[in-house]
């Protein structure tokens, strides 16, 4: 009686698995036959080579916003990867098991707060105070703004993967280096860091991803100007922002061109999910 | 034990699962209460919300869904047969014409809004393209501070932006890149009420406190002024219907050109249509 329910139930869960892949698989194919024909149609290379967006007249290209996405990116691991990384070690190495049980919690917790409510307190304080401290061409809706509002936004991402890649370190290697007469500091550093260095190279690219999917909070801070990036404090507009914004309005080519836009982004999330898993691979074989 | 009562669970979830896709399919055959179903324009949707309350308020049994999503949406929807009124608030283009019925039911001023603390008190409609077109960058070439002008715009596709394009941009001249872009009426009023020297473009209907709207070519925009028609940056608002207007939805559009509908929409600040 019991093995023919055992029986049962695995076939079951495995509709049950077979549905996310098919929901992936659906998602994708949608995108691709919905975006690759427009991208044929204008020429890949015209269709992410160039800067000039008027999709009313016939003109899409998304270079601008591809750049804009990765200087976003890139904005974001300056502010978020010395916080996230300092915050591991602490948290990891140095901080009392109470500390621990206070601080870790209040860091995952960041991760709950709505993307919309981290757009908000960005136009409403960060905004106008980079606005009247910096100036700059986009009046305080910038690169460096987004990068602010999206660096506390991904924390959680990076401190969680780092914790758990400085925690994986073998104690033995830690009272090998104290017995050697290393610091605790500089066993930190020397020892615990290097060993774990792949794991939170790993944390860091999935927060990259993270980054470039993000996009409520994004419309909202960062002005949507479609131009190439020159400074931080210019008004650009990412590959996220381009679709959200658009969509509503878009029809024909135009909404063709918004999904083509979708199939930039999804390789580009792709390729830092792929580097992820490539990443923590390697990690696995070197501890063989 | 324990097991099989989480797999009798398992499997009472899937089965209920299944049957509430297959039971959501079913229910909607029974329909009992006439239904309308507007789709369209983000600036016309607050207005359209008023009107189908009040309509439901003399035709008890009738219900009219409203749903935002822009001009483009909504003509497209309509034409597919997924609505049965799309609204628009821009012209609509000649390939979007065919085998529709456009009715003007309101017309709405765009207002220049700048900040509050702005001192600015007019701009010509040459001068507004200049800057939209980033050929005046500095508020010191109008007679302001010197600062660099914050130019906020929406996206393309819009219908305020689009009967911005039309009015004041004009054929051949483009709103420049560069400039900021949010995606409704709101968000820009905000980006400008929090930001000393950005200029921006809203539904008249839409102006508060926080922002200041700006003389056009001299003229205020003021309903009297609008009425006249002497304020230069006005657009339609549209009902699309696929074909001719019949049954329900007639009786709808008969209501909000009627005078009750009408009124409706000027205590919220919107003008009659022109009767052609």
């Amino acid at each position: 009686m019991s093995l023919t329910k055992d029986r049962l139930v695995s076939p079951v869960l495995l509709a049950i698995a077979c549905f996310s892949i098919a929901a992936l698989f659906v998602i994708g194919l949608f995108i691709f036959v919905e975006g690759l024909p427009i991208m044929v149609k204008v020429g890949v290379w015209k269709f992410i080579g160039s800067t000039d967006w008027s999709p009313l007249e016939g003109k899409f290209g998304i270079l601008a916003m591809i750049a804009g996405s990765l200087a976003v990116a890139a904005g974001t691991l300056v502010v978020a990867v010395p916080f996230g990384v300092g915050c591991a070690i602490y948290l990891s190495e140095f901080a009392s098991k109470r500390a621990v049980t206070l601080i870790k919690p209040a860091v995952e917790l960041l991760f709950a707060i709505p993307s919309v409510v981290y757009g908000f307190v960005g136009v409403l304080f960060i905004v106008p105070f980079v606005r009247e401290h910096l100036g700059g061409a986009g009046h305080g809706f910038c690169i460096l703004t987004a990068s602010f509002v999206l660096g506390i936004r991904v924390l959680p991402v990076i401190v969680g993967i780092s914790v758990d890649a400085l925690q994986a370190v073998p104690k033995v290697y830690r009272d090998g280096s104290l017995a050697l007469g290393a610091t605790k500091w500089q066993t930190t550093t020397m020892v615990t860091l290097k060993a774990a260095r792949s794991g939170i190279l790993a944390g860091v690219i999935l927060g990259m991803a993270n980054v470039i999917g993000e996009t409520m909070a994004v419309i909202m801070v960062i002005g949507n100007a479609v131009v190439m990036p020159n400074s931080p404090l210019d008004s650009v507009r990412t590959l996220t922002s381009n679709i959200a914004l658009e969509m509503g309005y878009a029809e024909g080519d135009h909404r063709r061109a918004l999904f083509a836009t979708g199939v930039v982004l999804f390789i580009i999330t792709m390729i830092l999910n792929t580097l992820t898993r490539y990443v923590t691979g390697s990690r696995v074989r070197k501890k063989k | 034990m324990k097991n099989r009562v989480y797999q009798a669970l398992l499997v009472l979830a899937c089965v209920s699962l299944a049957l509430g896709i297959g039971g959501g399919c079913s229910k909607r055959t029974g329909r009992q209460e006439e239904r309308i179903r507007i789709v369209g324009s983000t600036s016309v949707f607050p207005f359209a919300e008023m009107l189908a309350e009040a309509y439901e308020e003399t035709k008890p049994g009738v219900r009219v869904d409203v749903q935002a999503g822009g001009s483009t949406v909504g003509i497209v929807s309509v034409r597919d047969g997924i609505c049965d009124i799309g609204t628009s608030s821009r012209e609509l283009r000649d390939a979007e014409k065919n085998g529709v019925t456009i009715i003007e039911i309101a017309r709405d001023g765009i207002a220049v809004i700048v900040h509050r603390s702005n001192k600015l008190d007019s701009l010509t409609k040459k001068q507004i393209r200049d800057i939209y077109a980033k050929k005046i960058t500095n508020w010191k070439e109008l007679g302001g501070d010197d600062a660099s002008i914050a130019f906020v715009t929406r996206e393309e596709g819009s219908g305020t932006r689009g009967a911005f394009d039309e009015i004041v941009m004009g054929e051949g001249t483009r709103i420049s890149p560069s400039g900021l872009v949010q995606d409704s009426n709101g968000s820009i009023r905000e980006a400008v009420a929090t930001s000393p020297h950005a200029i921006g473009y809203i539904s008249l209907a839409l102006v508060n406190e926080k922002v200041r709207a700006i003389k056009v070519d001299g003229v205020a925009p003021t309903h009297e002024n609008l009425a006249e028609a002497k304020y230069p940056v006005v657009r339609p608002f549209l009902f699309v219907v696929k074909g001719q207007p019949k049954g329900q939805v007639k009786e709808f559009i008969d209501f909000v050109l009627g005078p009750k509908g009408q009124e409706v929409l000027n205590k919220e600040g919107l003008l009659s249509p022109i009767v052609k």
